[in-house]
């Protein structure tokens, strides 16, 4: 290992970029991938646990390396810069996840309030096209108004966001789902909306509820049972 | 003392080297059974006996803690495993009955 890897490393992590750090066993020969100068099995490998988001070591013809996964961090959009929200980002972020809040009224969405994360002011359907969510990319609404959730919402549905989640009791989504559906969004595309959102821990406070939340991200994020979306038949 | 991303422990290894310490970077490469920590775990550890990030659950560090030493210096790499059918590792209990293989190199 060398100061001049860890730096490409670094840099790496600023720009966003996937990469991997490839170490021949158990001589720790290195090289940072993709690189042309590195055998061409390795470089193929390496292609294959980013994909995978997981590192490992294999047995390849030119010898057996452990490929150290680098993938950029996976995000949450926070739609709401509201209570629960500045209970959400903490926990998030200590996870290891980068967050967005979003939230067109400025009163809420302050640097003060949301230190140290990317907040924007724009309206929600503007934001979420510009952020872009994909595969690693959960997006939760906490906003409870239809003006701000809703295009979020809708976006979020054409978008391949793994985790989709809204806040509100049953009877309030059960009226988001109707109003979505006049967008154009059928049952079964909805049935990828938690909602309400969070696992059932009888979560009371802000704080708990952000954890519920988090938790329910992470389960969802790592193929668990209980980060499923509820399947079972919504009222219509 | 927050988490810290495996990235973050070799930002603070770069530091460390940079200040002029002997810095020795332990990273798990393999586990089998209940090993906690994946594949990626790091570590590092100076010379002068500093230390951030683990590649347990506080099992075997302080021996990848003496074999770090001995790879800061001679600067040989070493792919150690630990395990209960490892004498060594039973001496350090690795009471979780899980296995796993760890890389140990200097930091150039």
């Amino acid at each position: 290992m060398t100061p001049e890897l860890i730096a490409a490393l670094e840099a790496a992590k600023r720009e966003g970029r996937p990469v991997v750090a490839a170490t021949k066993l158990p001589t720790g020969e290195q090289f940072l991938l993709p690189d042309p100068a590195a055998p061409s099995d390795v470089n193929e490998a390496a292609r294959m646990a980013l994909r995978a988001d997981e590192s490992s070591t294999q047995k390849l013809e030119s010898g057996e390396w452990f490929l150290h996964v680098y993938n950029p961090k996976p995000r949450i959009v926070v739609v709401g810069a509201v209570h629960i929200a500045q209970a959400l980002v903490p926990v998030a972020s200590q996870v290891g996840w980068a967050v967005t809040v979003v939230d067109p009224r400025r009163s809420f969405a302050t640097d003060e309030r949301f230190p140290n994360v990317t907040v924007s002011t724009d309206w929600p359907d503007e934001a979420m096209d510009k952020l872009r969510p994909d595969v690693r990319t959960a997006v939760v609404t906490l906003t409870h108004d239809p003006k701000l959730d809703d295009p979020a919402l809708d976006r979020a549905l054409k978008s391949p966001a793994f985790y989709i989640g809204a806040l509100g009791s049953r009877r309030t989504h059960a009226a988001r789902l109707g109003r979505l559906r006049e967008l154009g969004h059928t049952d079964e595309a909805m049935a990828r909306i938690h909602g309400p959102v969070g696992l059932n821990i009888e979560a009371v406070t802000a704080a708990e509820i952000a954890l519920s939340i988090m938790a329910q991200i992470v389960a969802a994020h790592r193929g668990a049972p209980l980060g499923q979306a509820n399947k079972k038949k919504l009222p219509s | 003392m927050s988490l810290q991303e495996p990235d973050d422990i070799l930002s603070i290894a770069a530091a460390w080297r940079k200040a002029g310490e002997d810095v020795a970077i332990a990273t798990v490469t393999e586990t089998w059974g209940s090993s906690p920590r994946p594949p990626g775990s790091q570590m590092a550890v100076t010379k002068s006996g500093k230390m951030a990030g683990s590649v347990s659950g506080g099992c075997i560090e302080g021996a990848v803690a003496d074999i770090a030493k001995q790879t800061m210096a001679t600067g040989v790499p070493q792919l150690m495993d630990f395990g209960i059918t490892n004498e060594r590792a039973w001496e350090v209990g690795l009471a979780c009955g899980g296995k796993l293989k760890v890389f140990v190199e200097k930091l150039a």
